[in-house]
């Protein structure tokens, strides 16, 4: 136990060490880039700028990521039962997953004007529903005729099939695809909150950074966003050993 | 008529993109209760379309199946089912895949009547001590063992069995043999074994059916003389020798038949 922590952090350390030592050897100024010790009293002196708009990202991440999650698995339901759905939502799909989700954003800020939470939780949503959806429809559409008809010979309704069999069998590439969308929606939600006026959360922060040329302060927005990222993941990791831990297998 | 199983010329064909493929045409099968049938043919020849007909997954184009003198119109929960793939649940143990059709099945038994009806199953075909295991942690024999217990439990009066032991290397497949006349011994069920195996066939069953290649029909039945359990050695009488000899030539004469078929070389 003490090892998993313990391996980590000698590993950030190191890189903490290897970024410090590029920056004195190169001896850039940090408006080209900032090092780790520049960071310190940007986070010092703005720390509770960092916990309103890190708590303001968190939030719009998790309601985006929770509506990826039930849309996705919806729709992933959906094309996992039905072949002509899912031959008609493919290429939707695909093609909507395709276009940049930077050039959605200006749309989406002009379309709900001044909603911003609304906004935000939109576009993290939109980008990070994609992997779930797939993820879930594989998932169900690969299931070996057997498994349904070893229940269905026993008289089983499809509704008794899917709560049985279909959804924890599905469970592990739920759970893949979960990991990947988290930090696609962050993606999302930084790339709303600093494109819309007025924004708020960390993604606003680096906004308001980079207009006043506080590039230490810039580059504390990363690492907190890094930090964010990590949490949401382990938080899906600390899931996953909770619903579908019997997919991995015991290290012997 | 005391047929538990009763098949008569059925026909059923499949629709794929280039018409309708026939795969069974005039096939009449019967299984008296207590019996123990195996069916043997050519691959591709419709062995399983007839385990789903029976299990009531699929009904026929034409003709009837049925169980008890009723004809099979939907699935019913006094079939049990095991299939080449063993296709446990990989997040339940080996007690909660065996227990599985008692969740679905209507029971009079109580959990631990249920329980303890499962956990003698794992006894009998030696898992005992295996209960609480996942099936990732088994072997493929083990696993397949595991199956046989699951498809048992609800008690069913047909066991069908379609391929169950043709994944498996050949020392396991003689013990499993061997765990089918112990648990033919004390539950009473009425067995249909699809195989491809003939000494298997002999060996497991009282009565061998022959099947044509695609379209099929019955093209031989095969009695085998029975009384009681039978060891390995059975195999190497001369009875079985020549049992062997007649069914092989069988199989023989329905792939000739088959590859003779104008539609089939049309096809290829």
């Amino acid at each position: 136990m003490s090892r998993k922590l313990f391996v980590p952090l000698i590993a950030f350390a190191v890189f903490l060490a290897l970024w410090e030592l590029l920056v004195w050897a190169n001896d850039w100024p940090n408006y080209k880039m900032a090092s780790p010790t520049d960071l310190v009293p940007a986070f010092v002196k703005y720390w509770e700028l960092f916990l309103s708009m890190g708590w303001q990202t968190l939030w719009r991440t998790v309601v985006g990521l929770l509506l990826a999650v039930v849309v996705g698995v919806l729709l992933g339901m959906v094309m996992g039962f039905s072949r002509t759905m899912r031959d008609a939502l493919y290429p939707l799909l695909v093609g909507f997953n395709a276009v940049p989700k930077a050039t959605v954003v200006p749309i989406v800020a002009l379309l709900f004007v001044g909603a911003h939470d609304f906004n935000t939780v939109l576009i993290a949503f939109m980008i990070s529903f994609f992997p779930i959806a797939v993820s879930v429809s594989i998932g169900l559409s690969t299931l070996e005729p057997e498994y349904r008809d070893i229940l269905r010979s026993l008289g089983a309704s499809q509704f008794t099939i899917f709560r049985k069999i279909a959804l924890p069998k599905t469970l592990p590439e739920f759970f893949g695809a979960l990991k990947v969308a988290v930090t696609l929606a962050f993606i999302g939600t930084n790339l709303m909150e600093i494109v819309s006026p007025h924004g708020r959360g960390l993604g606003a922060l680096f906004d308001s950074a980079k207009t006043n040329s506080d590039y230490p302060l810039m580059f504390a927005v990363l690492i907190a966003l890094a930090f964010l990222g990590i949490v949401l993941y382990y938080v899906v990791v600390a899931l996953e050993s909770i619903f579908a831990g019997w997919a991995e297998r015991s290290p012997s | 008529m005391n047929a538990l199983i009763d098949i008569r010329d059925v026909h059923h064909a499949y629709a794929t993109s280039s018409g309708p493929l026939p795969v069974l045409a005039g096939l009449d099968l019967s299984v008296r209760e207590g019996g123990f049938t195996a069916v043997v043919g050519p691959s591709g020849c419709g062995k399983s379309t007839l385990t789903r007909l029976v299990a009531g997954l699929m009904i026929p184009d034409r003709g009837t199946v049925s169980l008890h003198g009723e004809p099979v119109t939907s699935p019913r929960s006094t079939v049990g089912m095991a299939f080449q793939n063993p296709v446990l649940l990989e997040w339940r143990t080996i007690l909660q895949n065996v227990l599985l059709p008692l969740e679905i099945v209507p029971t009079r038994l109580s959990r631990s009547q249920q329980q303890e009806r499962a956990l003698s199953l794992l006894e009998l075909v030696g898992l005992a001590g295996f209960e609480d295991k996942r099936p990732s942690e088994l072997s493929g024999g083990m696993r397949q063992r595991a199956s046989l217990c699951r498809a048992l439990v609800h008690q069913p009066d047909v066991l069908i069995l379609d391929e169950p032991f043709g994944a498996l290397d050949a020392f396991t497949r003689e013990d499993l043999w061997q765990i089918m006349h112990e648990l033919k011994a004390r539950e009473p069920f009425t067995g249909v074994l699809i195989t491809h195996d003939l000494r298997e066939s002999i060996f497991l069953a009282d009565q061998v059916v022959v099947l044509s290649g695609r379209p099929a029909r019955t093209q031989y039945v095969l009695d085998v003389p029975s009384d009681g359990p039978r060891d390995l050695d059975m195999l190497y009488t001369p009875e079985s020798v020549e049992m062997l000899a007649t069914l092989r030539r069988e199989i023989q004469i329905a792939r000739e038949g088959e590859s003779a078929d104008p539609a089939e070389n049309a096809r290829s």
